[in-house]
């Protein structure tokens, strides 16, 4: 039995092997668990973020643009549904032949396919390809029919920025396209909110005001797998719409604007006297902003990029010019109001006038003789002007100007390019060009030639200005919540208490209305500059200053031939300028008007302000109708 | 003696059914039907092939379990030696004419069945050392020749194994084998001896290792320094069993599987998902499941007249500790990355074929408890 104790002996040995095993394997299980608990119960909530955040990916849609629309409601941007086409390429069995039949089928160039397929291998193959933007609705429903034969074409109908005005409202509004680099850089907003397909603000409100109208993103949460493909959809978190912007501009209007100016280059603006709304702002000629939306093509931006008469530029805001005749309302104020003149003051009216052997001369060779103010306003005569600013000076000049609003941006928050101007004085020569103020620089600065550079905005400004009564103004172009109508700024002004709208720019306001005099006698009287253009109906009634300003020097020979407009080489033709306001019984509203290259006011510009007066004076009765921004729920 | 070597049993069929181990039959049950459960979810919560293929495994192998229990131990133990060096061949054989999957040679087809010997050589090392120490004299346990013999029968099989290549298998069998000689009374002193060694020339057989190897061993030691590529499956286990929190995403819920963060889900990383879908008490519930079977195997052992019995029990019962331990260990991020499966749980026919062979061979031990081994 020695084998059994051996048996024994060796049992215990492994029973008790077996033990220290078993304390080994319980410290070991209990290593586990304590394990599990660290991972599950501790740290849960860490590992369920990583574990949402493996599985849950977002989607950002491009939010909704917000409309911007007219004073009456009407909208100027707006969205469209389109109509798209897009690709999901792992869906697609044979790429290749799936464009050579959307080719076909969509008439697309080769090098739109070409594109198309260089645009395919920077998505992922589940990301969706935009092949086209816009489909038309043929395109659209030819495709549907084909949809049978083509597997992983999509048709898609979303949301695209509308300007159904088409040319009309371009240079207020700008246009939207896709984003390059620095749009993202410069704009956080948009960095937040960009996805591909976004389309943003790249000239006039669009941009300034991109933040309002950009929106909110649709998010689509999606649960993906480990190789980003889209499984199922969490949640649809709808986006919002852009603010809605209402500007303070009337389709009407800005169309009538259009039509005047068609096949011209030029400028209307029209501006409340007393809220300082713009009415209208039309830069000619323009261009079709919906031509951006889906990039432009390369020939239609040539042309409009070459065209002569240069569309891209806005000239309301951005283009310079010498106000001509139409400064000499300022010119008489200031005069007036510095006391170097009064109403009964004559100069004679050679036809020209001699300063230190040079020669200047007035628009009519044969002078007009003994010329009183209002004379001299009337029939735009220079010689009379020439030896009110020689008495005056040109500093004294220049500060007037400026209080009504010469040399200084009207818009500039809004519009970005809109440029300054300038009034010289003594001391902005010898700043700007190093030498110092000569004679001769006064007279002619007296007539609106010479450094003298404004925009059309501010002469309408300085108009509405003088219009008013001659009392300070805020131009704008967004209408405001709490705003008040123009009736009410009105009795604001005139109130002699003081208040935000009494803030007037006269000395003496006896001054302001001799001006408004001279004007009314310039349009309403026989020999007026802008006499032909007289609207009679009290109603309707207006004062006007024309204004022509040369673009050259004109030389002696020149003077002698006494050319007709159209007998000049278009570039060196005068720009014709006016300037008016309206009814002039109860002024309620002013405009500029400026052709390029139109030749003289009174007979380029002025007869326009005759349509313009009726049309603007009878949407007044519609305008004063809508009373409160916050009744007016579009 | 005559009586003692016959390999019938005086016990009739019915005494064999009444003595066979309910309780871990009912274990085994439970963990079979969990199993089924959770490969049904990482087919996506559908009946598909990996699902089936499970469920045609297991009860196939559950009843190969029973038939084997009623087998006499003393067949398991004259068996021994010819079943180890049976496996042995078998090894070779793949070593000449297995099949290859990326870079390893490891397994043999046999049609109804892709067999990878060096499963089965798991057993095979317990049974066969097993044999060896209930045959050795206990005064010549110690000696020399004793000892030799012993690693070389942990030694071939090591060396088959690795050059198939599979690290994480030949520690496996290393592990069991070892087992076998602490319980079978090799001094502790060895075993210290031999582990301060193997600390020391760590660095030597690490330089030995395939750079695949080595990638994991730094990978394990910082997860985070490649968390794409080779960090990526520890990572995401983590993440997997982390989000499960208290009580799990629910049956077929579990996201990291479902849309296939987890890799290698049905086999290796099966734990993770289980983890993940039921959370801190699922896990807590599977381990005590493993730990019942384990005492219920070392029961049986402690209840074996015979040392092969009692060897193999305790050997078979630390050689399940052991997998399951290393997979849990690898799935939590304890352990480097070494492929080794979750007994039963896991996907893998040669895995589950092998356990159902040992739960067999307990089985038929606890039947055969009174059986004295000569």
């Amino acid at each position: 039995m020695i084998n059994k104790n051996f048996g024994i002996r060796k049992s215990d040995i492994i029973n008790r092997r077996m033990f220290i095993i078993g304390a080994a394997k319980l410290i070991i299980f209990g290593g586990l668990i304590a394990r599990l608990f660290s991972l599950q119960i501790n740290d849960n909530k860490k590992y369920l973020t990583l574990s949402d955040k493996n599985r849950i990916r977002e989607w950002k849609l491009p939010p909704t643009r917000g409309n911007i629309v007219d004073y009456f409601g009407n909208i100027i941007a707006g969205n469209l549904k389109v109509y798209q086409l897009h690709v999901i390429p792992e869906q697609v069995e044979n790429f290749n032949y799936l464009i050579s039949r959307l080719k076909v089928i969509l008439n697309l160039s080769n090098k739109r396919v070409e594109k198309i397929k260089k645009k395919k291998k920077q998505l992922k193959p589940w990301e969706s390809l935009i092949v086209s933007e816009n489909l038309s609705w043929d395109e659209f429903s030819k495709i549907n029919n084909y949809l049978y034969e083509l597997v992983g074409v999509k048709p898609v109908m979303t949301i695209s920025r509308d300007y159904p005005f088409n040319e009309i409202y371009t240079h207020v509004l700008g246009y939207v396209s896709q984003p390059n680099e620095d749009d993202i850089l410069e704009n956080e907003v948009i960095q937040e909110k960009f996805v591909p397909g976004i389309k943003i603000g790249k000239l006039g409100l669009e941009k300034t005001l991109e933040n309002d109208l950009i929106g909110v993103n649709d998010i689509q949460r999606y649960e993906v797998n480990a190789y980003g493909k889209r499984i199922n959809q969490l949640e649809y978190q709808k986006g919002k719409q852009g603010s809605k912007i209402r500007v303070t501009l009337d389709t009407e209007v800005q169309k009538l604007c259009a039509e005047l100016m068609a096949g011209k280059a030029g400028s209307i603006s029209v501006m409340d006297v007393y809220t300082g709304e713009i009415i209208a702002m039309y830069s000619s000629p323009s261009y079709n902003p919906n031509s951006f939306l889906f990039g432009i093509s390369q020939d239609e931006w040539q042309l409009i990029r070459n065209n002569p008469l240069k569309p891209l530029i806005n000239k309301t805001l951005s283009g310079l010019y010498s106000p001509g005749s139409t400064i000499k309302p300022i010119v008489a104020l200031s005069a007036l109001e510095n006391g170097i003149m009064d109403t009964n003051f004559k100069v004679r009216c050679k036809g020209k006038m001699e300063l230190h052997g040079q020669t200047f001369h007035c628009w009519k060779e044969k002078g007009h003789g003994w010329m009183s103010l209002n004379n001299a306003m009337k029939q735009s005569c220079d010689t009379y002007f020439y030896e009110i600013a020689r008495k005056l000076g040109v500093d004294k000049l220049k500060v007037t100007a400026e209080r009504f609003g010469l040399g200084k941006k009207v818009l500039g928050e809004y519009f970005e390019n809109e440029k300054a101007g300038q009034f010289p004085d003594t001391k902005w020569k010898i700043n700007e060009l190093g030498k110092g103020w000569v004679l001769g620089e006064t007279l002619i600065t007296g007539i609106g030639q010479g450094y003298t550079q404004t925009t059309p905005i501010q002469l309408c400004l300085m108009t509405a200005q003088i219009a008013n009564g001659g009392y300070k103004i805020k131009p704008k172009i967004l209408t405001d919540e709490n705003q008040l109508t123009s009736e009410q700024v009105k009795k604001a002004m005139q109130n002699t208490s003081l208040n935000e709208f009494n803030i007037p720019l006269y000395d003496d306001p006896k001054n302001i209305r001799i001006i408004q005099e001279a004007m009314f006698s310039s349009t309403n009287e026989l020999y007026g500059t802008s006499y032909k253009s007289r609207i009679e109906d009290p109603k309707y009634q207006f004062a006007g200053k024309t204004g022509t300003a040369q673009v050259k020097r004109i030389s002696k020979r020149e003077r002698e031939l006494d050319l007709k407009t159209f007998q000049i080489p278009y570039e060196e033709r005068d720009h014709a300028l006016f300037v008016a306001f309206g009814p002039y019984k109860n002024p309620r509203y002013s405009l500029s008007i400026i052709v390029e290259h139109g030749g003289s006011g009174s007979s380029a510009a002025a007869p326009m302000a005759t349509k313009l007066f009726k049309l603007i004076v009878d949407r007044h009765q519609y305008r004063k109708q809508i009373p409160d921004y916050k009744e007016f729920n579009i | 003696m005559f009586q003692h070597t016959r390999l019938n049993s005086d016990q009739n069929f019915f005494q064999k059914v009444k003595n066979l181990d309910f309780i871990l039959i009912f274990c085994i049950l439970i963990l079979s039907i969990v199993s089924l459960f959770v490969m049904y979810s990482t087919d996506g919560g559908e009946f598909l092939f990996h699902t089936k293929s499970h469920l045609i495994k297991l009860s196939v192998f559950f009843v190969l379990m029973i038939v084997i229990s009623f087998f006499n131990i003393k067949l398991w133990h004259v068996s021994s030696y010819f079943l180890y060096i049976a496996t042995i061949l078998l090894l070779i054989w793949v070593s000449f004419y297995g099949i290859r999957v990326s870079g390893s040679q490891r397994w043999i087809n046999l049609y109804f069945l892709v067999l990878q010997p060096s499963e089965l050589m798991k057993i095979a090392v317990i049974l066969c050392l097993a044999k060896y120490y209930h045959r050795v004299n206990i005064e010549k346990v110690n000696s020399f020749i004793s000892i030799s013999f012993a690693l070389t029968v942990i030694i071939i099989p090591i060396i088959l194994v690795l050059s198939q290549p599979d690290l994480g298998t030949s520690v496996l069998i290393a592990c069991s084998g070892l087992i076998i000689l602490w319980l079978g009374g090799v001094k502790i002193k060895y075993f210290f001896l031999s582990l301060i060694t193997f600390l020391i020339s760590l660095p030597f057989i690490i330089s030995y290792l395939q750079p695949y190897q080595k990638l994991r061993i730094l990978t394990f030691l910082d997860p985070d320094r490649d968390p794409l590529g080779a960090g990526y499956q520890i990572i995401q286990s983590k993440i997997a069993i982390g989000s499960g929190g208290f009580s799990g995403k629910g049956f077929l819920q579990g996201t990291q599987s479902y849309l296939d963060f987890l890799p290698e889900k049905h086999t290796d990383f099966i734990f993770t998902l289980f983890s993940e879908e039921f959370g801190f008490i699922g896990s807590v519930g599977l381990l005590l499941l493993y730990i019942i079977i384990i005492i219920r195997i070392v029961r049986i052992g402690v209840l074996s007249r015979s040392s092969f019995a009692k060897l193999f029990c305790f050997g078979f019962a630390f050689a399940i500790f052991i997998y399951i331990s290393v997979n849990l260990s690898m799935v939590l991020g304890l352990l480097p990355i070494v492929g080794s499966p979750l007994p039963i749980m896991s996907y893998g026919g040669s895995s589950m074929l092998a356990t159902m062979i040992g739960f067999g061979i307990v089985l038929s031990a606890k039947i055969h408890s009174k059986q004295v081994i000569a």
